[in-house]
């Protein structure tokens, strides 16, 4: 079997078993990003000679017994590029961090260091993940492996993408408002959005401190669950984070389903979505009453204030977290600045995209003297009534599915145009993200046209497990994370 | 909620950014679309409910008052644009 | 027209925690610059704040000490703006729900006794310092002081004169000092105040237009720029004008102030809930903890240092000002085991060591046990009065050890009964005049005698010897 074809789990099993070395790992994903990425344009920076130096240092801890536990070992994974490694580039896909190399890395990437992966490189994104589409990326667009016309998703296309084209074995992105679940859903793979507090955003750098949260992206549930268990856990630098009961995933990977409730919002399924992901999600549902479930509608009438409420608090978390970028102690600083609101002013101008000024514009607009009542507060007021929502739908169901988005992926340049188009895209995911629950995204099936569309299991706090388990239970008896675009690039058939 | 430009330009003030008389006015456009739909959020009744900022009633997370070491000068400033003395230099504050 | 002065202080005072607010970086004064820092109080990218336990606790101690309630449950927001020395362009601080409100200062008021109102305490980090290049037009910023953890102390508009404030100010850095949160060192910056001022027909109950001062750290500063602004406010209603609500800056030097900026381009702070820090909640037990914990406050010290120590009103007032000569006080007061003494000894000859060479109390930086032991050397007539003078003085200025100070200078007094009596007959055959003035009944003619011993002893003997002997060698 091709190297790059394997789950992570099955890799680490070889390396550790001395099949394969961990170097041998390397090459084949570098050969595959070489091969695919000027098509797709997964990455931001390939960390080759750091890589290659940790894999000889994780080879020499698997040669020497020390990481025979560890289920992920050796395995090279690919980072979304807001998340801070030390000594290499991470720049947000913003122009101004363009330079930035941290001097600390993010606790999940000393956490996977620990388990013994290897960071093989950082991965595109939406400038400060502000997008859904990963075109507004300093770097450039990231396309989608599925069809190169059109986006990934976003904010994590990059992380998503990779995975899909087996340029990475597994990923790490981030979700404020949908940005791991989305483009895995336009992508086919499966990814997971950890409940808030579940996994350290030590190091990620924030975009909406209260919302974000990272995650993984893998080839198939399982190895969702095995990644997600090395970066999770409470962690003394983020004081948001939380210790909880301990994920056991081989538990996760044995149970049935036989008897769980499932509800299904019918708020989900409203007008603006696409009848093929309508039809998907319906299909998935008879899937998993088969498999025992009972899947049951049920109203959810806040759905319809999900979108302006994120809006609201993501951007006003953000137009603050974003003030530091101001061309003096790190970054990209103007040139042209000839005193100290020049530098400020002509580094942020420059140093920024569109969209993230935009959002910047609008959280200032909703936090200044005059407006914090009637937006920013009123916002938290909805947010507590659709946490509230959530809580109560959990009185019924064990956990809910849903569409990921109303629709499968857009075109290149079809979606910046029109902002709160884009912004509406969001409508399903933003809410698990205001609630702070834990969601999975699962690729269903594909749309007329052959693109990917995915599902969408909400949990209640802290039960990755329950959510996990009823996706590997659909996915094993579906076929589609056994399908993937294929990349027959000029390296390969040659 | 009217968006003028007036109210742009003070919103650039205040992020300290500066945009395009062409950026302005699309800005104005995307902004007043925006913030239309997110007045849809007034038909919600929030009468009496508590705002809730951090999702889980987590409380009195510390660190104990233990010094460790900081980090060397160097790194600090690994990053910085211009650089002078052991400090981040900047143009001249003036008030 | 007579006038009203209407104050408000806002104290800002750093916290003499090891480490900083959020972070595990030491607090500790001076340094390099930029070595007391790490990613997180310089605001790297994906860093994140976590709380000092110890801030929480100094706070309420704080709270407690001033009559405060304390908030059982309480956030922290931001509030932002940009600046160099400030790295994440946010301060950390609390507007909402601050962790202390409602306590109280008394001052002696011209009329009596009177409560200024603490309107609320609460907790913030500091900023970092900038450092204006003499040679290039440009500034440094140095993060040293970034996320040194400050209480702010917001007090009620209650002052009416510079006076006031100033005792204000005394009292509350007394009760920080004992309380043991502060170092309150105003010269390093760990005690600042900002003046809120306003002036109004005397008797007219509305509030006049107020302007700010900032970052005001002397007394003496303070008192001046009270004056001086209260002056230019009055004068511009006088003359017909209007006082401008503005931030004003206070030159020392020069002796008057200078607008910083108006209210028109005043600073929408744009405060909100500080997501990345979970809020606190404080028990009644938690409360109760540190309230039996608060050690004794300048108000009970007085009234024990008079009942039962029977020091005077006036010298308790003023050993009680400042830790500095509390503590002294106490542990001098242990050792020599006569506690008028102790007082004697910092009201006379520290005071006016303190004035000759202008030093502050926080500033004394000899051996607690000094001033003791010279007491006790006194009373075991191991030195004359003369010598232990001489001795407190070195202890002052170069912290000498007392005993060995005295070993090394032979500053012993003489015991010798034969050395003394022999010094005593020469005086007495060199001066026939004052002899003969005495035994004629002048009796200051022996305050003389005694002098001329002392010196032909060079101060080493003890006075009561020597006056012992002249009078039984005069024949009394």
């Amino acid at each position: 079997m091709e190297l790059m074809e394997m789950t992570a789990l099955e890799l680490s099993q070889r390396i550790r078993s001395g099949e394969i070395s961990v170097r041998e790992a390397l090459d084949a994903l570098y050969a595959r990003v070489d091969a695919c990425d000027p098509d797709y344009h997964c990455y931001v920076t390939t960390c080759r000679e750091e890589a290659y130096q940790e894999a000889d240092a994780v080879q020499q801890r698997i040669d020497a017994g020390e990481l025979r536990e560890s289920p992920l070992a050796g395995v090279p994974v690919s980072v979304k590029d807001n998340i801070c490694s030390k000594g290499i580039l991470t720049s947000c896909s913003s122009k101004i961090l363009s330079n930035f190399k941290p001097a600390y890395d993010a606790t999940v990437v000393e956490r996977m260091r620990q388990a013994g992966m290897v960071i093989a490189g950082k991965l595109n994104m939406d400038e400060f993940a502000m997008g859904s589409t990963t075109e507004t990326s300093f770097y450039g667009p990231t396309r989608n492996p599925w069809n190169t016309s059109h986006v990934p998703g976003g904010s994590s296309g990059g992380s998503a993408a990779s995975v899909a084209a087996h340029e990475a074995v597994i990923a790490l992105g981030s979700d404020t408002g949908g940005s791991i679940r989305q483009p895995c859903s336009f992508c086919g793979v499966p990814g997971l959005k950890p409940t808030y507090g579940a996994v350290s955003r030590f190091g990620l750098v924030a975009y909406a401190s209260s919302l974000d949260q990272i995650g993984p992206i893998g080839r198939d549930v399982a190895d969702c669950a095995a990644l997600f268990e090395v970066i999770s856990g409470k962690d003394p630098k983020d004081g948001t984070s939380m210790q909880f009961p301990a994920f056991d995933r081989q538990a996760v990977m044995a149970q049935g389903l036989k008897g769980k409730r499932i509800g299904l919002p019918s708020d989900y399924f409203g007008a603006g979505i696409e009848p093929d992901v309508k039809a998907r999600v319906m299909e998935a549902a008879k899937i998993l009453e088969s498999l025992g479930a009972q899947v049951e509608p049920f109203a959810m009438p806040v759905v319809k204030y999900a979108v302006p409420t994120y809006y609201i608090i993501a951007s006003a978390e953000a137009c603050s977290n974003l003030s530091r970028y101001d061309g003096i102690k790190y970054g990209y600083s103007s040139p042209d600045a000839e005193n100290l609101m020049e530098t400020y002013v002509k580094s942020r101008s420059e140093g920024f995209g569109m969209e993230v000024k935009r959002r910047i514009m609008l959280g200032n607009f909703v936090l200044s003297s005059g407006y914090y009542d009637a937006y920013y507060n009123k916002a938290l007021q909805a947010k507590r009534l659709i946490q509230q929502a959530f809580f109560d739908a959990f009185e019924k169901y064990d956990m809910l599915l849903g569409p990921v988005a109303p629709t499968t992926a857009p075109k290149i340049g079809e979606s910046l145009a029109d902002p709160l188009k884009m912004y509406l895209g969001d409508i399903y995911t933003v809410m698990i993200n205001l609630a702070g629950l834990p969601a999975v995204s699962v690729p269903c099936g594909f749309d007329g046209a052959g693109l990917p569309v995915g599902l969408q299991l909400i949990g209640r706090p802290f039960d990755e497990a329950g959510i996990l388990q009823a996706a590997r239970q659909y996915e094993q008896a579906t076929p589609f994370h056994h399908q993937w675009p294929g990349c027959y690039a000029k390296g390969e058939q040659a | 909620m009217q968006i003028t430009g007036d109210l742009v330009q003070y919103l650039e003030k205040l992020g300290r950014i500066q945009l395009t008389p062409e950026q302005e006015n699309a800005t104005e456009k995307d902004l007043q679309k925006i913030l239309s739909y997110i007045e849809t959020l007034n038909e919600l009744d929030t009468q009496g409910v508590e705002p809730l900022s951090h999702s889980f009633p987590v409380t009195n997370v510390f660190h104990e008052d233990e010094v460790m070491p900081s980090m060397d000068r160097e790194s600090l400033l690994a990053n910085a644009p211009n650089q002078k003395d052991g400090c981040f230099q900047v143009p001249k504050t003036v008030e | 027209m007579k006038y009203e002065v209407v104050i408000g202080l806002e104290v800002h005072t750093e916290l003499s925690t090891k480490t900083k607010i959020f972070c595990n970086c030491t607090t500790a004064f001076g340094g390099e610059p930029n070595t007391h820092v790490c990613p997180v109080c310089a605001g790297m990218p994906g860093t994140l704040p976590v709380l000092n336990r110890a801030v929480v606790e100094y706070a309420m101690r704080t709270g407690l000490a001033l009559g405060c309630e304390i908030t059982r449950y309480t956030k922290f927001d931001r509030k932002n703006y940009f600046y160099p020395d400030l790295p994440k362009a946010y301060q950390i601080s609390q507007l909402y729900l601050p962790i202390c409100t409602w306590g109280h200062v008394e001052v002696q008021g011209k009329e009596g006794p009177k409560q200024i109102r603490i309107k609320e305490i609460h907790m913030e980090e500091d900023a970092g310092k900038l450092i204006h290049d003499p040679f290039e037009e440009c500034t440094l910023v140095d993060y040293n002081r970034c996320g040194v953890p400050l209480l702010e102390i917001v007090s009620e508009p209650d002052l009416r004169s510079a006076e006031e404030a100033v005792e204000y100010l005394e009292k509350l850095r007394a009760v920080l000092q004992y309380v043991g949160v502060s170092d309150c060192k105003m010269q390093e910056g760990s005690l600042r105040a900002d003046i809120n001022l306003s002036v109004r027909p005397a008797g007219s109950q509305e509030l006049g237009v107020r302007t700010e001062m900032k970052n005001m750290n002397s007394f003496r500063a303070i008192a001046r720029a009270i004056e001086s602004e209260a002056q230019r406010q009055i004068d511009l209603l006088e003359s017909g004008e209007k006082v401008v609500q503005q931030t004003r800056r206070w030159d020392d030097t020069k002796g008057e102030s200078t607008a910083m900026r108006s209210k028109e381009d005043a600073q929408d702070y744009k405060y909100f809930p500080e997501p990345d820090l979970p809020p606190i909640s404080i028990s009644d037990e938690e409360v109760e903890r540190v309230r039996t914990a608060l050690p004794e406050l300048p108000e009970q010290k007085k009234r024990r240092y008079q009942e039962q120590l029977g020091l005077s009103a006036y010298d308790t007032e003023m050993i009680t000002s400042s830790i500095y000569f509390v503590r002294l006080f106490e542990r001098t007061a242990e050792l020599c085991g006569s506690p008028k003494e102790a007082a004697n000894w910092i009201m006379g000859d520290l005071m006016k060591l303190l004035n000759d060479t202008g030093t502050l109390p926080e500033n004394m930086a000899f051996h607690p046990d000094s001033l003791g032991k010279v007491i006790v050397m006194l009373a075991q007539n191991k030195i004359s009065r003369q010598s232990a003078k001489k001795v407190f003085e070195q202890v002052f200025k170069a912290d000498v050890d007392p005993e060995q100070y005295v070993q090394a200078n032979n500053l012993g007094v003489v015991t010798d009964t034969g050395a003394i009596r022999a010094a005593v007959e020469e005086v007495i055959a060199a001066n026939e005049k004052s002899v003969n003035e005495y035994r004629g009944g002048k009796t200051q003619a022996l305050q003389y005698l005694i002098g001329q011993s002392m010196r032909a002893l060079r101060g080493k003997a003890p006075a009561q010897e020597v006056t012992r002997l002249l009078k039984e060698l005069l024949g009394d």
